[in-house]
């Protein structure tokens, strides 16, 4: 290892909507570096991919951003939670006792708008599936789960959308 | 699926008592805005970087720090020798010093802390400090330590705790005699949000920490011990708390950030990495549990006899109490006139296990739930039919304390509910999805062997601290005209405690809005969130200072309107008098009205010294939990297809909060039932990632059916209970049960691996 740091280098992102400079080494992680400049909406708890807090969607893909380095981001479309955030669904996650803690949170609002965004009508099995990359220590899951699945039949029903029989 | 069942209609009247109103922390922890203690930042601050120990047990030869100093952006490096005390930290028994002493115990005691101009420097300096070590033998086998000619783990010696409790004069003898042996793995707290906090130098010479912890009041008390600092000079703010469990009883991060910012003069913050978060904090111990029980032929149970050893690892954390629940709760809910009991917590070179949701009740409930189920299959009686033969009733005698049960103990209730539960549809003879079969989407089994199993256990565990510690809590209750206000140092981990004591004020102030300020040590001593007491706790402090307030506005309503406090009643902006209403900026004025109240529970008192006797307790939780576990029989995979669970609540104040926690506590259950497990070699964690210690996944989790049991208890707020504990208690020893019945395999220890399950 190298005793010096190599310099931060600039990385322009439009990240929920807005144009912004992000500061990195390549040992910087997308997640670190939105951290350090202040965008902390994003949380992370393994670093290595495994708890899906840190979930963003980069450039229309949904991807674990502890796991990306920030520098292969450079022009970029990054959507956080903050993006993602919709009435009904935080509505329907508070109503079914979907948050305790709040840390896994983020992510999981930005899985289930991914998983909310398949043309298929979802099913409880698929949900489960969609979401198995996102821990949440406190809930048991259940409330996540059957919030989603209320929104996405509230959803087709109000775009008139075939529904599941 | 039952999920749905989750959401209550709202109820209907004014009080908002048992309703499950909204929490104010929900809304922005959805969309991001909520500040955890790892989202705090100051201009100009400093992080730091712990350097710890790579082994078990090593003296500690040379600390050569001058490389790591001279790196560009390094500010100061922290060691033993800039401690202006030798006070060591531990809130039962301070036995840890802040930076390894000497002698390292565990692999991940802190030797030195890096102060850096950026976390990512602080980080890469940190591995070039030079530590040179002596390594030594490690002591890890907790039999071992307990022999008296072992090596010493700690100059305080190898035994944290030893407990015999003893009832009953009769002879361990009886028609049908049974022993096992059960053994319980180290789980892990496994709390999402990363150890983190920011401690920021004062004008006084003192420091103000922002941090997350389940007791603001314990952490100001050692830190300024060790710092020699006044308790006063030590402030700390209360920041986001992702997940705790217990795990945030204990000093990690707090004296060396502390000791920085002091150091520097400027504000240093720190956050761990989850490797290092699996090192830091003390985790629930591993346990060995022996038990003979008899029983006569009619399966009345005659005695329990139990030997406990629980891994204390190297230091003290709450080894003690721990060990305390485990003993107490070693004979279950059950009328056994003859027990013997004796636990130790030993010291090794292992990890430090502490605090974690069930407190030593989770294993004694292992134990004696599967000796209970020996003792059916030697009598032939249904296990479900020999516990309600036995079970304990208000007006018994608990079995281990002699302590007088109260009115409210609904277990036969529970057994009946809980086993009248629906059951989940029978074993897919073709599976649709892989999720129904064990092995999941591995698609490791057709479904040929899998067999399905069924599963009982009971739990029980006392709420509130017990064997006599000092209990109590303050909380300050203020009405302007704008509405109310709460100051209490009460940790919100997630569980809901700003909004049950939001609903406490509001239902005695008239459905007036209720605001909850941020939690300081600038507000009175709460105690911890801990031991599934804090809603009756500070709930209770909240009511009768909420009660005050309420009283001298009916007065003031009252005199004005010439009538007596009966004839006034207060409504959410104000007091009414017949049809007149008294608004709150008329009745307060610019004055506003304050009550602060120190709220104390029944006294417990420590039991004999010889025998354990004593009223040890307030009262009690009782818990029951059926599970169901299909389990390949060829492969050995498990998977669980629902746990049905009735729970004694006694009053629940927020239903959805509650059906939370047990949802909660039993996927916590199903992890140590089948794969939660700190694994060390040697004492060497050797899986401290989320990649190797496996939580539950929404893929592995089961569908839950609940029943509450709503039997008051007469001592608490509103006859409520604590409910964060029970779904931790006997969920795991039902599924362990579940996959006995389902493989005939002994099942002597949890996690249960596959090899355990093949014959």
């Amino acid at each position: 290892m190298s005793d010096a740091m190599p310099s931060a280098l600039e990385v322009a992102i439009t990240l929920d909507g807005r144009d912004t400079t992000l500061e990195a080494t390549p040992a910087t992680s997308l997640l670190r570096a939105l951290r350090d400049a202040g965008a902390t909406a994003t949380t992370g708890a393994c670093e290595q991919g495994e708890c899906g807090s840190c979930s963003v969607e980069i450039d229309g893909r949904v991807e674990c951003s502890c796991l990306v380095p920030a520098l292969v981001c450079h022009g970029s479309v990054i959507r956080t939670v903050r993006s993602f955030v919709r009435a009904d669904l935080a509505d329907a996650l508070a109503e079914h006792g979907a948050v305790q803690c709040g840390f896994c949170t983020p992510g999981i609002v930005v899985a289930a708008e991914a998983a909310l965004a398949d043309p298929e009508p979802l099913t409880e099995h698929g949900v489960r599936e969609s979401l198995a990359g996102n821990l949440c220590r406190c809930t048991g899951y259940e409330g996540i789960i059957a919030a989603v699945l209320r929104v996405d039949e509230a959803r087709r029903d109000a775009s008139g959308r075939e529904r599941t029989g | 699926m039952s999920v749905e069942s989750l959401v209550d209609a709202p109820a209907t009247g004014a009080s908002p008592i048992g309703r499950s109103v909204p929490r104010p922390d929900v809304p922005p922890k959805i969309d991001g805005s909520f500040e955890f203690s790892n989202d705090v930042s100051v201009a100009g601050m400093l992080f730091g970087a712990t350097v710890r120990s790579p082994h078990p047990h090593a003296r500690l030869v040379h600390l050569g720090i001058s490389a790591a100093l001279s790196t560009p952006g390094v500010v100061r490096i922290l060691t033993l020798d800039d401690v202006p005390t030798r006070a060591r930290t531990g809130h039962i028994v301070a036995d840890a010093p802040p930076f390894v002493d000497g002698v390292a115990r565990y692999v991940g005691e802190p030797v030195a802390f890096v102060v850096a101009r950026s976390q990512e420097l602080a980080w890469r300096a940190a591995d070039l400090v030079e530590v040179t070590w002596e390594t030594l033998e490690p002591l890890t086998d907790p039999d071992l330590a307990l022999t008296p000619d072992s090596q010493r783990v700690h100059p305080d010696g190898n035994v944290i705790r030893e407990l015999c409790l003893e009832r009953g004069d009769g002879p361990l003898t009886a028609d049908v005699i049974v022993e096992g042996t059960w053994s319980t793995g180290r789980q892990d707290q496994a709390f999402l949000g990363p150890e983190s906090a920011l401690a920021m130098p004062d004008v006084d010479g003192g420091v103000t920490l922002v941090l997350a912890t389940q007791d603001l009041h314990t952490d100001q008390e050692q830190i300024a011990s060790v710092l020699g600092l006044e308790e006063e000079q030590v402030r700390l703010v209360m920041s986001g708390i992702g997940g705790a469990f217990g795990g945030r009883e204990d000093i990690t991060c707090q004296v060396h950030l502390a000791l920085a910012a002091l150091a520097t003069g400027r504000p240093v913050k720190t956050t761990y990495r989850r490797a290092e978060s699996f090192l830091a904090h003390p985790k629930r111990h591993p346990a060995t549990l022996r038990y003979r029980m008899g029983a006569d032929r009619d399966g009345t149970f005659r005695f329990v006899e139990a030997d406990i050893v629980l891994d204390g690892g190297a230091y003290a954390s709450t080894s003690g109490p721990v060990l305390g629940s485990a003993c107490y709760f070693a004979a279950g809910p059950y009328r056994v006139p003859v027990v013997r009991v004796r636990g130790r917590a030993a010291r090794t070179n292992n990890p430090v296990c502490g605090a974690m949701r069930g407190f030593g009740a989770v294993q004694a409930c292992f134990g004696i739930e599967s000796t209970v189920d020996l003792l059916a299959a030697e009598l032939g009686i249904d296990p479900i039919e020999l516990r309600r033969r036995n079970v304990l009733a208000p007006g018994d005698e608990f079995p281990t304390s002699g302590q007088r049960v109260g009115p409210s103990a609904p277990l036969r209730e529970l057994i009946d509910r809980c086993t009248a539960l629906p059951e989940p549809a029978p074993l897919p003879g073709d599976p649709t999805h892989p999720y129904d079969l064990p092995g999941g989407t591995g698609l490791t089994t057709d479904g040929e062997h899998v067999r399905r199993g069924v599963g009982f256990a009971l739990g029980v565990k006392n709420h509130l601290y017990g064997e006599g510690v000092t209990e109590r809590s303050v909380a300050t209750v203020t009405v302007t005209a704008n509405g109310a206000t709460i100051r209490s140092a009460a940790a919100e981990c997630g569980q809901g405690i700003v909004s049950a004591l939001a609903q406490i004020a509001s239902a005695a102030l008239g459905g007036m809005p209720v605001e909850v300020e941020p939690a300081t040590t600038e507000a009175g001593y709460s105690g911890s969130s801990s031991a599934s007491r804090q809603t009756w706790m500070s709930g209770a402090a909240v009511r009768q200072a909420a009660a005050e307030v309420a009283a001298r506005l009916l007065t003031d309503a009252a005199g004005r309107a010439g009538v007596t406090p009966d004839d006034v009643e207060l409504v959410p902006d104000g007091a009414l008098v017949g049809d007149e209403l008294i608004s709150l900026d008329e009745l307060v004025g610019d004055e506003p009205i304050v009550a602060t109240t120190e709220y104390r529970p029944p006294r417990t008192h420590r039991g004999d010294p010889t025998t354990g006797q004593g009223d040890v307790h307030v009262s009690w939780m009782f818990v029951a939990h059926r599970a169901i576990v299909d389990v390949d029989v060829e492969l050995g995979l498990c998977r669980v297809a629902q746990v049905a669970t009735a729970q004694d609540v006694g009053r629940a104040l927020n239903p959805r909060e509650v059906r939370g926690q047990i949802l909660g506590g039993i996927t916590q259950g199903i992890g140590l039932a089948l794969n939660e497990h700190l694994e060390t070699r040697d004492g060497h964690v050797v899986n401290n990632t989320f990649t190797d210690y496996l939580i539950p996944t929404a893929a592995d989790v089961a569908p839950v059916e609940a029943a509450l049991i709503e039997e008051p208890d007469p001592d608490a707020p509103f006859g409520l209970k604590g409910v964060g504990e029970p779904s931790a208690l006997s969920s795991t020893a039902a599924i362990a049960a579940a996959i006995r019945t389902a493989t005939g395999a002994p099942v002597h220890r949890v996690p249960v691996r596959p090899d355990d399950l093949l014959t």
